[in-house]
């Protein structure tokens, strides 16, 4: 196997360990669009570390925090706008802001569709470093995290009746999601990021019985789709970060049409 | 803990002699607006060990407004809400919607946060009357049957105060004798105080030690029986008595909605 092919096969798997077990909570929190906003913020987060000659994950994952609480804050104190809408909003505005932030930056010429789409097969060693340092240590804070989480999630009173400190627990989770965000960038680009994270999630839900195993079998589906999705690119020429996408679709759609032994709803 | 309570229960019962310390939690001339909406005004509450009260109210009285101050999930504009040190809390919130996408038992879901034996679960699961839901999905398990495996939950903290809102939700009337009997059997077995959100007097009466009538202020408060009587009460609730004793004549200030809520005509509220 050439070498630029391992880098993205262990490229690819890193960001899908550790995004399958986040987006289980993503998809249990009904946190997809939320995430996705994140997401797209993450392009201002690039033309800021281009900007400011700094490291451009970590500006990545301080915009998307930003953005992160700034939605936490407007979403509880204003009532004038749907969550949706406000979501969508700043999706958009983020998005939008990156772009013509890049666009003044006229000294620096900045690959624009690697940074949507994803670039894996130009994954770098340097880069797999970031990913499994960022992914690895996302995995521990989501392990540390998880209980107080599900609990958040099934019901956030209860939570905090019983001693669940709510805030830290939902900053942290935050701070998860943005550095997923980070790392996944240079694999499905910003645009397809939440895919990686919600579609491995939603393909294990009919074969999972508790929260773990859901967890379990969507970083596994989540490393099958980069296999499947690397492989197809190779073999019909196809843009390999979508290709990733269209394989976690199709898991999807083959776990839905799987019939279930036993009992199962 | 040594403050008198400030309303303090002529209800009290042999059971709370046996516990010397004064009540399990105090809370007293709670006030909340929100939006220029007065939604409490000077209320205050206190529950003793072994003591039963229940909070009933219209709909938008600030029932479960006030339970929320109580445990701590609101901030009040002004009062105070005193809990006796190192007490456990059993809390049993009015809803539990878990997404249909989270694979969690019943049995899971009433060890979420602490560790219990298989043992422990199917006791307090038998407690509450309903041990065949211990493998169900949590989002299979019918309104009546969730009421009791949230019970089932908030005794395996054992608890020494139960919180219910609205534990009779979802339930059909025998049902809801049923489960208040539940509560009354819980009390008397392990002795622990309980508040709880009702709507319905006459449902939790045999059960209850202390009503508090809730309209964003104290209307009245006693013994079930006073309250039932009581002319604030009556003014709050005539159509539901004279529905159940076709006796009472009074002035519509507020009228029913499809549930047989009551629903307060704006402005129409100046007693008390």
């Amino acid at each position: 196997m050439d070498d630029f092919l391992l880098r993205a096969l262990l490229g690819g798997l890193g960001v899908a360990l550790a995004a399958g077990p986040l987006g289980c909570l993503i998809v249990w929190r009904r946190m997809a669009y939320f995430g996705d906003t994140l997401a797209h913020s993450g392009l201002l987060g690039i033309a800021l570390g281009v900007l400011w000659g700094l490291n451009q994950g970590m500006t990545v994952i301080a915009v998307c925090l930003v953005l992160a609480v700034l939605l936490v804050f407007l979403e509880q104190h204003q009532r004038r706008l749907a969550t949706d809408t406000l979501l969508g909003i700043m999706a958009h505005t983020s998005l939008s802001l990156g772009l013509v932030a890049l666009a003044l930056l006229e000294t620096v010429r900045v690959d624009l569709v690697a940074y949507l789409f994803g670039d894996i097969l130009a994954v770098s060693t340097g880069d797999l470093y970031w990913i499994w340092g960022g992914g690895v240590l996302a995995l521990a804070v989501l392990t540390l995290l998880w209980r107080p989480l599900l609990a958040m999630t099934v019901n956030e009173d209860l939570a905090r009746v019983e001693g669940v400190p709510v805030f830290a627990v939902r900053l942290g989770f935050m701070m998860l999601i943005a550095v997923v965000i980070a790392v996944a960038m240079k694999v499905v680009g910003i645009l397809l990021i939440t895919s990686l994270m919600i579609m491995p999630a939603a393909a294990a839900r009919r074969f999972a019985r508790t929260p773990e195993m859901m967890a379990g079998l969507a970083a596994v589906f989540g490393c099958a789709a980069v296999a499947l999705g690397i492989w197809a690119s190779l073999r019909w020429d196809t843009p390999t970060g979508p290709s990733i996408v269209v394989a976690a679709a199709g898991l999807v759609i083959v776990g839905f049409m799987v019939p279930l032994a036993g009992k199962g709803r | 803990m040594t403050t008198q309570p400030t309303s303090e229960p002529a209800t009290a019962r042999a059971t709370v002699s046996a516990h010397p310390a004064g009540p399990l939690l105090q809370a007293g001339n709670i006030s909340l607006s929100l939006n220029g909406h007065v939604i409490l005004r000077e209320v205050s509450v206190s529950v003793a060990p072994g003591q039963i009260v229940t909070l009933i109210g219209p709909n938008g009285a600030g029932k479960t407004t006030l339970v929320r101050i109580i445990l701590g999930l609101l901030r009040p504009d002004s009062g105070r809400v005193r809990w006796r040190p190192g007490i456990r809390i059993g809390y049993m919130p009015q809803r539990l919607k878990v997404e249909e996408t989270l694979p969690l038992t019943v049995q899971r879901f009433i060890t979420l946060g602490m560790r219990a034996s298989r043992r422990e679960v199917t006791a307090v699961l038998e407690e509450t009357g309903a041990p065949q839901l211990f493998d169900h999905p949590l989002q299979a398990v019918s309104g009546g049957e969730l009421q009791r495996v949230m019970l089932a939950r908030a005794l395996l903290r054992q608890p020494d105060v139960l919180v219910l809102d609205e534990p009779v939700q979802a339930v059909d009337v025998n049902g809801q004798y049923e489960m208040y009997e539940l509560i009354g059997r819980i009390r008397r077995e392990r002795g622990c105080g309980v508040l709880m959100v009702s709507h319905d007097l006459f449902l939790v009466m045999a059960t209850t030690d202390q009503v508090i009538c809730l309209n964003g202020h104290v209307c009245c408060a006693g013994r079930p029986e006073t309250v039932s009587l009581d002319p604030a009460y009556l003014e709050l609730f005539g159509d539901e008595v004279s529905r159940r004793l076709a006796v009472y004549h009074h002035h519509h200030n507020h009228r029913h909605d499809l549930h047989g809520d009551v629903v307060s005509e704006p402005g129409n509220h100046h007693h008390g």
